[in-house]
């Protein structure tokens, strides 16, 4: 079960609107490497560990991803606030509007809807935490790429935590791996799967 | 800053060590040390968020100590410009 406190996990207030920069940043919300794909990776993905330092490590980076998710919202949110028709029709965030007005719905960029295409559960833990550590590397460096796009310090200011946050998750997956690995090690030479097949690591 | 906000702003700075400290007291779990550190900055983040709680109303549902209102629903929400 979860529970939700009423604030955020970092501050975000942003003074001025910008439809452009909000038409970005929309893609850790909704996007192949956003918030959303990554709260919903780990969360999935946490059934078949067999390990509790990592069943726990997935439910807590999971469950961070959450609350990054409503920072990216509270960003896009304050982004569109009190926008002039006139700002919408020359930012190109007019075709965002057209299906949601300034309602916060999660879409990629190039403004394709979220799809549970964007992560892996496969089942396999080697396989499931080799993608987690690629998944934080690729948020990071689309955060890089944000920070390439905007300019306005209040933005940037929460963009940043975010973007420290998926190096200190890329740390912890890596740990998280090793740990996994060295459980296998011990009597499963073949990296066998220790959640489906009956007799991996019995030799 | 006024006495709220500053006060907020104390127990997102504990909530961001205790996260920190969870996640690698995950992968860590014989670490003495963070678990001392996580321990220390839990009574801290607890008296923090009573005196919040007390002063300006509930972080959480069940934290509503107002007899005659209810007030977890008043405004602002997070996301909202402060």
């Amino acid at each position: 079960m979860w529970q939700y406190e009423k604030k955020l996990q970092y501050p975000v207030k942003i003074k001025t609107p910008n439809a452009k920069l909000a038409k970005v940043i929309i893609s850790q919300l909704g996007g192949p490497d956003g918030e959303l794909a990554a709260s919903l990776r780990y969360l999935n993905q946490r059934y078949a560990m067999p390990y509790g330092e990592v069943k726990g490590l997935l439910t807590d980076i999971g469950t961070e991803e959450l609350a990054h998710f409503e920072m990216i919202s509270a960003i896009l949110y304050q982004l569109t606030k009190d926008l002039s028709m006139e700002e919408i029709k020359k930012s190109g965030f007019d075709t965002y509007f057209v299906d949601h007005t300034t309602g916060i719905y999660p879409v990629a960029a190039s403004g394709t809807p979220f799809t549970a295409t964007y992560f892996q559960s496969k089942g396999d833990i080697i396989t499931d935490l080799s993608e987690d550590m690629a998944a934080e590397q690729k948020a990071r460096t689309t955060y890089d790429n944000i920070l390439r796009l905007a300019d306005d310090p209040d933005v940037r200011d929460p963009i940043r935590f975010l973007r420290e946050r998926e190096i200190v998750h890329y740390q912890r997956f890596g740990e998280a791996l090793r740990i996994a690995q060295d459980k296998l090690n011990s009597k499963n030479f073949y990296a066998c799967n220790p959640s489906f097949d009956k007799n991996c690591g019995k030799v | 800053m006024n006495e709220q906000k500053m006060l907020l702003s104390k127990i997102k700075k504990y909530d961001f060590t205790l996260k920190e400290l969870n996640l690698y007291l995950d992968t860590h779990p014989n670490c003495r040390r963070g678990l001392a550190m996580f321990h220390k900055y839990r009574k801290l983040r607890e008296n923090a968020v009573d005196e919040y709680t007390r002063k300006f109303g509930p972080l959480t549902p069940e934290q509503v100590n107002n007899s005659e209102r209810w007030t977890w629903t008043d405004d602002p929400w997070p996301w909202e410009r402060r």
